[in-house]
């Protein structure tokens, strides 16, 4: 299996270094075709803006979205933004450009600039014990719509984690925090698409 | 949850730096100017009120920046704003934080306010970003609570001969320590003045604890893109894209070398045509005394 982690900005080292960790095949992804062998994608955190920029620079949105269409996507924080079809209006983020592929309304800088950075320790369905999750900027996942479900929340009822058959969003970052679980989770999304 | 103030966790703020990777942070002066930073492509942008080049230009004490000027760029751009401290003057890091900045930038662009001591970085929620020139530098700001690095190079002059120097010092000094013995590690410690666990982690994980960008100098996308292939994690561009003859344009090429800092196919084609680069100074006709590198301890 080979996993590619999208290299235009951002928190994508610490991302192939978890699968390097998990014995996968890695690559950077700078330029579209190098979407071309890959099992799966992941979208890191970062600038979400200078994502979203870079990808149209480099004419990243069509690929993007016809690979998303047969394969697995995972979108950790600004890769979340980028992911979803609607962005909310409260925060910022005028002339964003998104891949629209999931089904979910997000709201960036929605907690408030002070306080949209913290940790938490997330109980997730099938993981034997608490996951460690740190939150940086993090945008809110407002609403998961048709077949999005969402998968993980806060005590207080916060969305955080949302998948749709083959994509996954995150609004933390797994890759911060040396735990695994949520790499796995999406190397078996990736392994199931493929059958 | 834990939100409230003085809990804000080591790991939250250099996470916070992390997300810049890969990226170009812009001296800006305006919101104007934040607003052609932000549709280039920058991932912040250090809001002051003159560019290091004016600094040197104008002489005299260099102060933190007008907060009506800080809070008007902070309105007009969405990715993170950070603004500049004088090195020690923690006032003026408090008021930044009061300020909602995003980052505090305990610069030697600005005149030290202490010639000891540096600002106690821990007793902030704010991540601050500080300057070095070498491996004890780096290990002495970290150790006060420095949650991002930038090598410090020699800013305002569009030499980039110091930011190599100093990037090629600090990650040589890593290199060198990881093949040292623990017998060793103490006697080093001392020699650089560096906390002895950030050296034993340094050594262990084979780099610093908190991410590193270069400054100082920066002026094209192929300085950008040396400096990546040194192998900083992103870049500071202080007066090299506002004082030159197209900042849009060269503000985007730019940000498009720190991504394809490999690949000189794509930097020959942004390289072309983005018209004057700053004037420059040559950085060995500076006097020792003009230097802003030689600031902080």
């Amino acid at each position: 299996m080979k996993i590619g982690v999208l290299a235009l900005q951002g928190a994508f080292a610490e991302h192939i270094v978890m699968l390097q960790a998990l014995g996968v095949e890695t690559a950077e992804v700078r330029l579209p075709d190098q979407l071309a062998d890959l099992d799966g994608l992941i979208i890191p955190g970062g600038e979400s803006t200078t994502i979203g920029k870079l990808a149209v620079m480099y004419n990243f949105m069509e690929p993007l979205r016809a690979f998303a269409a047969e394969k697995g996507m995972w979108g950790t924080c600004a890769g979340m933004i980028f992911m979803a079809k609607e962005i909310g209006t409260v925060g910022t983020g005028r002339d964003q450009p998104l891949l629209g592929i999931m089904d979910i309304v997000v709201e960036r800088n929605a907690f408030g600039r002070q306080v949209d950075s913290f940790e938490a320790d997330l109980i997730v369905d099938g993981f034997d014990a608490p996951f460690p999750a740190v939150f940086i900027r993090a945008p809110k996942l407002v609403e998961a719509k048709g077949d999005a479900r969402v998968i993980v929340r806060l005590e207080d009822g916060t969305a955080v984690a949302a998948q749709q058959g083959r994509w996954l969003v995150t609004s933390f970052h797994p890759e911060l925090t040396g735990d695994g679980r949520f790499h796995e989770y999406f190397l078996k999304m990736v392994e199931d698409t493929g059958e | 949850m834990n939100n409230e103030k003085g809990t804000s966790s080591f790991k939250i703020k250099a996470g916070l730096a992390q997300m810049l990777k890969g990226g170009v942070i812009m001296d800006v002066v305006n919101a104007e100017q934040a607003v052609i930073a932000e549709k280039a492509g920058a991932v912040a942008v250090m809001a002051l009120e003159r560019v290091p080049a004016d600094i040197r230009a104008d002489g005299g004490v260099a102060r933190m920046s007008d907060p009506g000027m800080i809070k008007e760029i902070i309105a007009s751009v969405s990715i993170p704003v950070m603004a500049k401290a004088r090195i020690g003057h923690f006032v003026e890091a408090q008021i930044l934080e009061a300020l909602g900045v995003d980052y505090i930038d305990e610069s030697e662009v600005l005149t030290p306010a202490d010639e000891y001591y540096h600002i106690d970085k821990h007793a902030f929620d704010v991540p601050f970003v500080c300057g070095c020139r070498n491996l004890g530098e780096a290990l002495r700001r970290i150790g006060e609570g420095a949650a991002m690095i930038r090598t410090k190079g020699e800013a305002g002059t569009g030499d980039v001969v110091q930011a190599v120097y100093h990037a090629r010092t600090v990650l040589g000094d890593i290199r060198r320590l990881q093949g040292m013995p623990d017998a060793e590690l103490m006697t080093y410690a001392k020699n650089i003045g560096a906390p002895y666990a950030l050296v034993k982690e340094v050594r262990d994980n084979g780099r610093l604890p908190v991410v590193n960008f270069a400054a100082g100098g920066i002026a094209t996308p192929a300085d950008a893109a040396l400096m990546m292939q040194l192998g900083v994690d992103g870049i500071f561009v202080g007066s090299g894209i506002f004082k030159s003859g197209n900042p849009a344009e060269r503000a985007v090429a730019i940000v498009k070398a720190a991504t394809h800092y490999n690949n000189p196919a794509i930097l020959a084609e942004i390289s072309e045509g983005l018209g004057e680069a700053m004037v420059g100074i040559n950085v060995s006709s500076l006097p020792e005394s003009e230097r802003l590198e030689t600031r902080g301890w």
